[in-house]
């Protein structure tokens, strides 16, 4: 009884900080010129995809194919504006996570009997399965896919002047909401489970958790991310192609993952803001090699961070809390 | 929910001396583990050869051998790692081989392991209440794992096993034999009925070894736990075991108090002495 309120005053400082750091974001984007609000949203809409990656990597498996549930939430959100009429973003973001959460339930049970690299080729391989689908379906555009209309805001339409502030907000608080889900996430039973599996699963099994049924789960939330991500790119960008599906895309996501660690959610999107930006500057100043300032800036990280670019806060705060 | 309190498996027939209302004779006090008739073979090593063992509830027992007799084995069937080519096992009443791990340690057996099995980048604490969360049986998608009352329940665990000053400690950072006590202690969180320590003390020094058991024994104290350690010193069996279960060549050739079993003369040749025929290995 004696910890319950450190602990329920921590509970409360993050939530107050989270809430200051949202409110700060959104702040921060008045100020932003047109190019940058892209360039932020286009990070948030991916980081949240390198989330889920984060995730599975806290239960000890990485997917390479993560452009595989990109790919179906981005389509299904499309599909579902030019088909079905729907326009408001918040059903397109929140259909286009469930459209992907619905195509990884299946290959679920049978990923999580995978570990290291037989789970990554795997994944690996449905994301190219996917993309060679959408490649060779003239129904869903082919190879150049097909664009998207601007879309409304419970019932209102959005001016092409607040455009990209718009789609910045709705992204920074939609990713904020689950970001902070992520984290209760990481914090519950079942999230600790998760990370004792990343360490020494046969003690977890005859403890009597399942460790299959844990890292399902694990890859079902990751694909919702995946498509919320997906939808959200698919707002920003007006546009969607099977690119979204490669197998560099899927690359991108992990680069970004390893880029953060696995131990802050935050991390992942300090992370993918940094690659936007080291990908943007790059390919401005030096077109034909902005790939190998990518590979420059990673190797950098993994040499002096290898623990990700979130351990510059969570070593710190670990360390308080042992001296404490 | 404790394991105790959980269902599972197949009920099997209630008979004099084994399975659900039965009871030891003599004594009268139920029988928590019954195996019967088994038999286990790696292609032409017999590593379990019809062996018979029941154990009354509360009783705690050692498993004694040589390398190979097939003390591990029986452990391994009894805690579903492997599957009997022959016979059955019966926890507490209810027909249990076959089953997986998992099921059988939601049934109520728990076990501790010769090479400590942790995650060794968490701290004790958490280690502690990862065995915690286990146990639950449902695994919580926002209910915290370090609430206030989880963190109590492990705390006092963990006291109980002389622990609580290495809570904060990484896993990987305790020395050999807190380790092994952790690994007990992880076992117990779930207030299991049959609790199978492999090798307690192996890679415990000499001076160690005694103050451990100690406390691993005044831990169980207040737990109506049933004890099956496998153990190769002879000290630690006659001091902390109420029966001795000798295997040789994957048969029970020794089962009685300590003293008897270690008078035994087929346990002085082939477990304690130094004769024994060539060839008599398995496992």
């Amino acid at each position: 009884m004696a910890d319950r309120s450190p602990r329920a005053a921590s509970v409360t400082a993050t939530a107050l900080a989270g809430l200051g750091l949202l409110l700060a974001l959104l702040a921060l984007g008045f100020a932003m010129p047109g190019w940058l609000l892209l360039l932020s949203t286009m990070a948030i809409s991916h980081g949240v995809v390198s989330l889920g990656i984060v995730l599975l990597m806290r239960s000890g498996v990485v997917s390479f194919g993560q452009g595989m549930v990109f790919a179906a939430g981005g389509y299904a959100a499309a599909l579902a504006a030019n088909h079905l009429g729907i326009s408001d973003a918040l059903v397109l973001i929140l259909g286009g996570g469930l459209a992907s959460a619905l195509l990884a339930a299946p290959f679920a049970p049978l990923l999580a009997r995978y570990r290291g690299i037989f789970f990554a080729m795997l994944t690996l391989a449905l994301s190219m399965v996917l993309y060679g689908i959408l490649v060779k379906s003239a129904a869903l555009g082919g190879s150049d896919g097909f664009n998207v209309g601007r879309p409304t805001i419970f019932g209102a339409e959005i001016a092409a002047e607040n455009a990209n502030f718009t789609l910045y907000a709705l992204a920074v608080v939609i990713v904020g909401v689950l970001a902070t889900l992520s984290r209760i996430y990481g914090d519950s039973v079942r999230g600790l489970v998760s990370m004792a599996i990343r360490e020494n699963e046969l003690r977890v099994e005859y403890l009597g958790a399942s460790v299959t049924s844990a890292i399902a789960v694990n890859f079902v939330f990751a694909a919702f991310l995946g498509g919320v991500g997906g939808a959200l790119t698919l707002l920003a960008l007006g546009h969607i192609d099977p690119a979204f599906s490669y197998w560099t895309a899927s690359g991108e996501f992990v680069f970004v993952a390893i880029l953060a660690g696995h131990h802050s959610m935050l991390a992942v999107f300090v992370a993918s803001f940094a690659v936007e930006v080291v990908r943007s500057f790059s390919n401005l100043y030096f077109p034909n090699t902005w790939q190998l300032a990518m590979g420059v800036f990673l190797l950098v990280v993994i040499r002096f961070l290898p623990r990700g670019l979130g351990s510059l806060w969570t070593d710190r705060r670990t360390r308080a809390g042992a001296r404490a | 929910m404790t394991a105790a309190q959980q269902s599972g498996g197949t009920p099997i027939a209630a008979t004099p001396g084994t399975g659900s209302g039965a009871f030891e004779p003599g004594t009268g006090t139920p029988i928590m583990l019954s195996a019967r008739g088994l038999k286990k073979s790696f292609g032409a090593v017999v590593a379990a050869d019809a062996v018979d063992i029941e154990v009354p509830v509360g009783q705690r027992v050692s498993l004694i051998g040589s390398n190979g007799a097939g003390k591990t084995t029986f452990v391994n069937m009894v805690t579903g790692y492997l599957k009997p080519d022959a016979g059955s096992i019966a926890l507490d009443g209810r027909q249990i081989d076959g089953l997986g791990p998992r099921r059988i340690a939601r049934l109520g057996v728990a076990r501790s392991f010769q090479i400590p099995q942790l995650a060794l980048e968490m701290s004790a604490l958490d280690n502690m209440l990862v065995a915690a969360a286990c146990n639950d049986g449902e695994l919580s998608f926002w209910r915290p794992a370090r609430s206030p009352a989880r963190r109590e329940r492990a705390m006092a665990l963990l006291e109980r096993f002389q622990l609580a000053e290495h809570a904060q400690r990484r896993a990987a950072e305790l020395p050999g034999g807190v380790r092994k006590l952790l690994d007990i202690a992880m076992a117990l969180t779930g207030q299991p009925k049959l609790l199978l320590l492999d090798e307690p003390t192996s890679g415990v020094s000499v001076d160690e070894k005694f103050p451990m058991m100690d406390t691993i024994v005044a831990a169980l104290a207040s737990e109506n736990v049933t004890v099956l350690f496998v153990e190769h010193d002879m000290e630690i069996v006659t001091r902390y075991a109420d029966r001795v279960i000798a295997f040789y060549s994957g048969r029970v050739i020794a089962d009685d108090p300590p003293q008897a079993v270690l008078e035994d003369a087929q346990v002085r040749r082939y477990v304690t002495g130094s004769l024994r025929p060539p060839g008599g290995a398995a496992c």
